[in-house]
């Protein structure tokens, strides 16, 4: 039952991505200003929302860990392991979203790369939960998973800054689009195929997500076990 | 109470004085970095102007970050740094403590730094010199302070020297940005530094208090 269930989402998963593409690809008009290149924008921004979103959950989880740890160490192992699978799929994510972007820019700038405020801001917080990543391989134990979160909650400060970047200073990188300035916004025929490509990749992160969540939960029970095993041999 | 600030700090300083070893291998490594820097651009005039604000700073933070680690590891050795957990003082008291230490022992290296690095790329500060210090004691406030707090959160880590800078360096970006740019700028004379300044104000006193309070968790950390 639950297998079938599994299996149902996934194939939605990827028949809504195939949807997402075609619409993105074949359905949405040209933009009137950008033309074709515009077509980026169905991928690049729902990497970003799925990214942000995704370190926001690494956050609750290394909080959630600091708060648990020492009152309740079966939650707070939960809590480690969201906060270890957010950040891992929010990296990539991120590091699509960096991928997205250069070559959009490319082709509309003229330059793959600029030091304007959101791009650098942006760079600052992969580099981050890289180093975050990295932490998590180097060092073992309870230790790690405290020094971890303390510095995932370090580099979840830089999320509402990457944000709002485009809204406190002149960028480079185009201006908000949702919520922004008047006069922004997006029409109706390009709106829909955004929604539909904002859910795909939705459903699709999620799913990376839960998986990786039960990967970590796996690996810490076995963790636990052999530590049980070998507390019963000596 | 300040006190347990002043004990830590009187027994940083006093081992230092004693052993000379993070000054010594700073200055050195910071010498050498300019040195280095100095070869493969070999900068005159204007051109020197340009990039000065940026090499010191690389220099200092490369020299940082070799004498941070070796600070913990003085507390990990015989047990130090357990001991101080048990004790009841604060453990914030001792980490702002390391912080003034290590402070005095960088400017130490960049005030004898300074005389060397004018001479190298004859650098005639166009700006207001004041300013170039103000810039200076604040980018390396934000360093120093930084760079303790992930230093203690790395030592018990196995690549630990490899792990500190790659720690540090991505959080320390947005202050470094700005103390090259206001260093930069000050030197050419060629724009206004204020908002840099304030930037690395605001840096340095966001993340001198979330160091702070964290700083507990990570001393206790088990």
């Amino acid at each position: 039952m639950k297998k079938n269930a599994i299996g149902l989402y996934a194939a939605v998963t990827v028949a809504l991505m195939v949807w997402g593409f075609y619409l993105a690809v074949f359905v949405a008009p040209n933009d009137a200003m950008q033309g074709e290149i515009f077509r980026i924008f169905y991928y690049h921004v729902p990497s970003w929302a799925v990214a942000f979103t995704f370190f926001a959950v690494s956050f609750i989880g290394s909080v959630g860990y600091l708060a648990t740890r020492h009152n309740h160490p079966g939650r707070a192992q939960i809590f480690d392991a969201l906060a270890l699978s957010g950040a891992e799929v929010a990296v990539v994510f991120c590091t699509v979203g960096l991928t997205t972007g250069p070559i959009w820019g490319r082709r509309a700038w003229g330059i793959w790369w600029t030091w304007d405020p959101r791009l650098t801001t942006t760079l600052v917080l992969w580099l981050i939960y890289v180093s975050y990543l990295l932490l998590r391989r180097f060092a073992a134990g309870p230790q790690m998973q405290t020094l971890a979160a303390v510095l995932g909650i370090f580099g979840a400060l830089d999320v509402p800054i990457v944000y709002m970047s485009t809204r406190w200073w002149a960028t480079q990188h185009p201006a908000p689009v949702f919520f922004g300035a008047p006069g922004s916004g997006m029409a109706w025929p390009m709106l829909r195929v955004f929604f539909w490509n904002l859910g795909a990749w939705f459903a699709w992160g999620l799913m990376v997500l839960v998986i990786r969540y039960r990967v970590e939960r796996h690996r810490q029970k076995i963790a636990e076990c052999e530590a049980e095993a070998a507390l019963h041999e000596a | 109470m300040m006190s347990a600030l002043w004990i830590h700090l009187q027994k940083d300083l006093r081992i230092e004085w004693r052993s000379k070893e993070a000054i010594n291998s700073m200055l050195f490594f910071a010498l050498l970095v300019v040195v280095l820097f100095s070869l493969a651009f070999d900068p005159e005039g204007e051109f020197a102007r340009k990039i000065a604000g940026g090499v010191l700073t690389v220099a200092i933070m490369f020299a940082a970050v070799s004498s941070l680690n070796q600070a913990w590891a003085r507390e990990i050795r015989h047990q130090v740094l357990d001991a101080q957990r048990m004790a009841p003082s604060p453990g914030a008291e001792m980490f702002l403590a390391k912080v003034i230490a290590n402070f005095l022992f960088v400017t130490v290296v960049q005030a004898v730094l300074a005389p060397v690095f004018v001479v190298m790329y004859n650098l005639r500060i166009i700006g207001q010199a004041w300013e170039l210090a103000v810039v200076l004691v604040l980018g390396t406030w934000a360093l120093v302070a930084n760079g303790t707090f992930f230093a203690a959160l790395s030592i018990r880590s196995r690549n630990r020297e490899l792990l500190l800078p790659l720690i540090l360096f991505p959080i320390f970006i947005p202050a470094l940005l700005a103390m090259v740019q206001s260093a930069t700028s000050i030197i050419t004379g060629e724009s206004d530094p204020t908002l840099w300044i304030k930037l690395l104000v605001g840096y340095d006193i966001i993340f001198t208090t979330v160091s702070l309070l964290l700083f507990e968790v990570v001393l206790h950390a088990e």
